[in-house]
């Protein structure tokens, strides 16, 4: 991890508005907290202002959240860098979140980092010229059972490896994201081989051996 | 109110108190870096940890309320060795560059490695570097050695009442900047350099100068505005290398304005340090005797109404005093040490008082500011109200400038039009000074050195007594005294203004005022002028007057002179000084004036001599005594004493032109900040916005 980039100003936008719509939300989260509190909404509004704009939050926003929340620029700012979640700067259209922390990178999170490197070139924070991909290295995704995980903006897609990474960039560079979820097919996070357990349950129509005999039994017991 | 036990000493304190204070009140030394008795607790640097019985680990000692019964170790095993490990990981990524470090010796990381620390680190691997930021001309960071205690941001932010510092990004990563490294635009910034306890934060002015043991450091006072800091002069044998705060917890606690603590390297510049007296057109060095000779010359056969003196805002109250006793000799009653002509100095003493006292403003209510713009005409005030303001419960009303004061206020007007108003209840603030149990009203040099001065003066006097701001101390039936309220202030601006009202340094009977002497300089009317540092008067219109000017720097005074007398600066001469409370202080002597430049009771007792009017006195202590005897204000050192109150100001027609500070620029007031480099780069930064692109190398 190292310090997150700011946008130079020739990136900078020079103003920003919200948009209709973001401006109906910005009622709406306002309305959850008390009058004079309106400060903890900078969390939803700086995440409204990248959805708005492209993936990144241009310092402008950053004004215009300061002056709608009574805050000072510094304090959003302050919140803006502390959590990784927040662009400052342009992201590609396709923002790869690569988690390498301990799980992922026991699962092989390193190949997917390589496969990544290989077929885009990117590196932490980087992104690629036709501004298509970027990279950023997170931690946790909270998603360990299928590490490992690499996040494209909004969507896990998870089990990966060299050949799914490479089969997933490629989908991606065709601009057809493929389902979210496992890359090897399995269901949620059962076993890669298919259901391990309750499988008696199956067999039965859902009603397990033990209980359909026990009720046949009390059935008989009442005639 | 808790009752602890610290090492096995059993301290009770107050309720809401933490174990750190608890520890303190015991007696223990528990090291800190973040915790700051004046700022909000941060808890964050974990260099306070100490056992706490029952505890599971060790707390924090800062952010730990101290509850009944508690058993605290500072000293046990566990205590050391967190204690211990906390300092080797703050030391992971500080940089061992003491001996190239400004904070050197007075480093609170140094200091408490060697209280606290282990002698060697066990950490190898490489330790990570921080680009330095910019944040103007007075504050130089090197953050790489920033700990992260964040004192720096919540000063900023709580005291100084700008948010602009912040520490951005997190973890390993974390960096203290301003917000897109603009210079810290606050008048108290540099007070972040003393919070800082490591060298990340560090004078730039003063950088690669000093250590601080080499340097002599002398208890003072300030006299860049009316409010009387207490510092100290740092001073390297004649050269005085910087000025630090000192507390006082009744005036500026531990805080100075940027001015006070930068415009000492004026000191250095411009100075006369030898007399002069113009011939032929052109100021030419001559002897003490010789212009002595000069002056005297001139003085004989001359009236006394022909002769004018004029006392500067920073002149020490002894040669003021000194001096007026020698125009009394001379029989002038031509004397006035109001520069900007302020309509004060007249009725009781209460009248131009900042009676509230400064520390009083934390029990007011409400608050009325009028013709004052307190952040740059005293700053410390101006912090004392933004305390007060915090604390809730206090709303301000401003008549004049509209302008940022770091807390909200309700702007009524611009000027004696709206003053008027709230005197006669007409104005819906009126209600809020009515339903106030303490309300003051402060007004400023921009209300009252204006031409109908007087008459403001008279609708703030009738403010004060309509709205219940006088309150007389009251005996109630146990026979316990109440204190009483007046809630009635001037603000001054110069730090000699109070002084000279208390000794009656104004107009005689029949005397004129500083306009009666210009005019009457321009008319011929007054032969000869004695200006005693006074630099902020129009000197074109003087005339053919002859004009002395004594003082210390080569300002606008000096330019007019006929004869020049060089005198000591502040830090110069031991000199009493009175400041806006009312309050005398003693100021004492950092080195000598340089030159054959003198201490300026000195020249005005060796000038008496040579007119043949000798002053009786011979010692610094026997001209004190002689104006202890005359003005028993003086004799009272650092006490308050509840000021006269009575009528003055007069009733007459108000202009309707807004309320203007009388200052222009808060970094050059006096001749000494206008001699100073660092003032000039302030100016250029924050007054003239003319600031240089931050590119984040150039610290």
């Amino acid at each position: 991890m190292s310090s997150k980039p700011i946008a130079e100003d020739k990136d900078q936008p020079a103003s920003f508005t919200w948009t209709p719509q973001s401006e109906k939300q910005i009622a709406v989260i306002l309305a959850k907290y008390p009058e004079g509190r309106q400060s903890s909404a900078v969390l939803p509004l700086l995440d409204l202002a990248q959805r708005q704009h492209d993936n990144w939050i241009p310092l402008a926003a950053i004004d215009a959240i300061a002056a709608r929340l009574d805050m000072a620029r510094i304090r959003v700012l302050e919140v803006a860098t502390f959590y990784t979640m927040y662009n400052l700067a342009p992201v590609g259209k396709w923002f790869l979140q690569a988690c390498t922390t301990t799980p992922c990178w026991l699962r092989g999170s390193d190949q997917m980092m390589r496969c990544i490197k290989d077929k885009l070139g990117l590196d932490n924070h980087g992104r690629t010229a036709d501004g298509q991909f970027s990279l950023l290295e997170v931690e946790c995704l909270g998603a360990c059972v299928n590490a490992p995980i690499l996040q494209v903006n909004d969507d896990f897609y998870e089990d990966m490896d060299y050949e799914t990474t490479a089969t997933l960039i490629d989908a991606l560079k065709r601009g057809e994201p493929p389902v979210v979820g496992s890359m090897k097919g399995r269901q949620t996070s059962q076993s890669i081989a298919g259901p391990t357990s309750l499988e008696s349950l199956k067999k039965s129509d859902g009603v397990p051996a033990w209980f359909a005999g026990q009720k046949a039994a009390a059935a008989g017991g009442d005639d | 109110m808790p009752k602890l036990t610290v090492d096995g000493i059993e301290v009770e304190v107050p309720a809401g108190s933490t174990v750190l204070q608890a520890c303190e009140a015991a007696g223990a030394e528990v090291p800190r870096f973040c915790y700051h008795d004046r700022l909000s607790v941060a808890g964050n640097c974990r260099m306070c940890l100490v056992e706490l019985e029952k505890a599971p680990k060790p707390v924090a000692s800062c952010a730990f309320p101290a509850g009944d019964g508690m058993v605290v170790h500072t000293k046990s095993d566990l205590a050391r060795k967190a204690q211990k490990g906390t300092m080797e990981f703050l030391l992971i990524n500080h940089p061992l560059d003491c001996p190239i470090c400004d904070q050197g010796g007075e480093c609170d990381l140094q200091d408490q490695a060697m209280g606290f620390g282990s002698h060697s680190t066990r950490y190898t691997e490489n330790k990570r570097a921080v680009t330095d930021k910019y944040m103007g001309p007075l504050i130089k960071t090197i953050m790489t050695r920033c700990i992260h205690c964040t004192r720096c941001v919540r000063f900023s932010t709580e005291i100084a009442g700008v948010s602009e510092l912040g520490m951005l990004n997190r973890g390993e990563n974390a960096e203290i900047t301003t917000y897109l490294e603009n210079a810290l635009d606050s008048e108290l910034s540099a007070n972040v350099i003393d919070l800082c306890p490591v060298g990340a934060l560090t004078s730039k002015p003063y950088a690669f100068v000093s250590r601080p043991w080499e340097l002599k450091k002398v208890e003072s006072i300030d006299v860049m505005d009316a409010v009387g800091c207490n510092i100290r002069v740092d001073a390297r044998g004649q050269e005085v290398l910087r000025v630090l705060p000192r507390l006082h917890e009744d005036i500026n606690e531990e805080w100075i304005s940027d001015k006070t603590r930068y415009a000492c390297d004026g000191l250095k510049r411009q100075r006369l340090d030898r007399p002069y007296v113009r011939k032929d057109g052109k100021l030419q060095p001559v002897s003490w005797p010789e212009a002595f000779a000069t002056v005297s010359d001139r003085l004989k056969g001359l009236k006394g109404q022909q002769i004018a003196a004029i006392a500067g805002d920073t002149v020490d109250a002894e040669s003021m005093y000194a001096l007026k006793r020698l125009m009394t000799e001379l029989g002038s009653p031509n004397i006035d040490c109001r520069q900007d002509g302020a309509a004060l100095g007249q009725g009781p003493r209460g009248g131009w008082l900042f009676n509230t006292t400064i520390a009083g403003i934390e029990d007011a209510d409400a608050l009325l500011l009028v013709g004052t713009n307190p952040r740059w005409e005293a700053s410390l005030v101006n912090a004392r109200i933004r305390k007060r303001w915090l604390r809730g419960g206090f709303p301000i009303g401003v008549i004049g400038q509209s302008l940022d004061l770091t807390y909200e206020y309700e702007h009524l007007g611009a000027g004696a039009q709206t003053l008027a108003e709230v005197a006669d209840g007409s104005h819906s603030f009126a209600k809020v000074l009515k339903t106030a149990k303490k309300p003051m009203i402060v007004i400023g040099m921009g209300a009252l050195s204006r031409g109908d001065g007087s008459a403001v003066l008279a609708q703030a006097h009738a403010i004060a007594e309509t709205y219940g701001m006088i309150q007389p101390a009251t005996v109630d039936d146990d026979g316990d005294t109440r204190p009483g309220w007046n809630g009635f202030n001037v603000l001054h601006t110069a730090a000699a203004r109070v002084a000279g009202l208390d000794m009656g340094f104004v107009p005689g009977k029949g005397g004129a005022d500083v306009a009666g002497i210009v005019a009457g300089a321009q008319s011929g009317a007054i032969k000869v002028v004695y200006l005693l540092g006074a630099d902020e008067i129009d000197t074109d219109p003087l005339g053919d007057a002859f004009v002395v000017y004594q003082g210390h720097h080569g300002d606008k005074g000096a330019h007019r002179a006929d004869v020049v007398l060089p005198g000591a600066a502040y830090t110069e001469k031991d000199g009493l000084y009175v400041n806006t409370e009312g309050r005398v202080q003693m100021g004492f002597a950092a080195g000598f004036p340089p030159g054959e430049a003198r201490e300026d009771w000195k020249i005005l007792r060796a000038l008496s001599e040579a007119v043949g009017k000798t002053l009786p006195f011979d010692t610094l202590v026997a001209l004190r005594q002689a104006l202890m005897a005359d003005h028993d204000t003086f004799a009272a050192i650092d006490t308050i004493e509840p000021a006269a109150w009575g009528e003055f100001g007069a009733s007459g027609a108000v202009d309707d032109a807004p309320f203007t500070s009388p200052i222009e620029n808060f970094y050059m007031t006096d001749p000494i900040s206008r001699a100073s480099k660092t003032m000039a780069e302030c100016t250029e930064t924050f007054v003239l916005r003319r600031q240089p692109a931050a590119t984040g190398t150039n610290g």
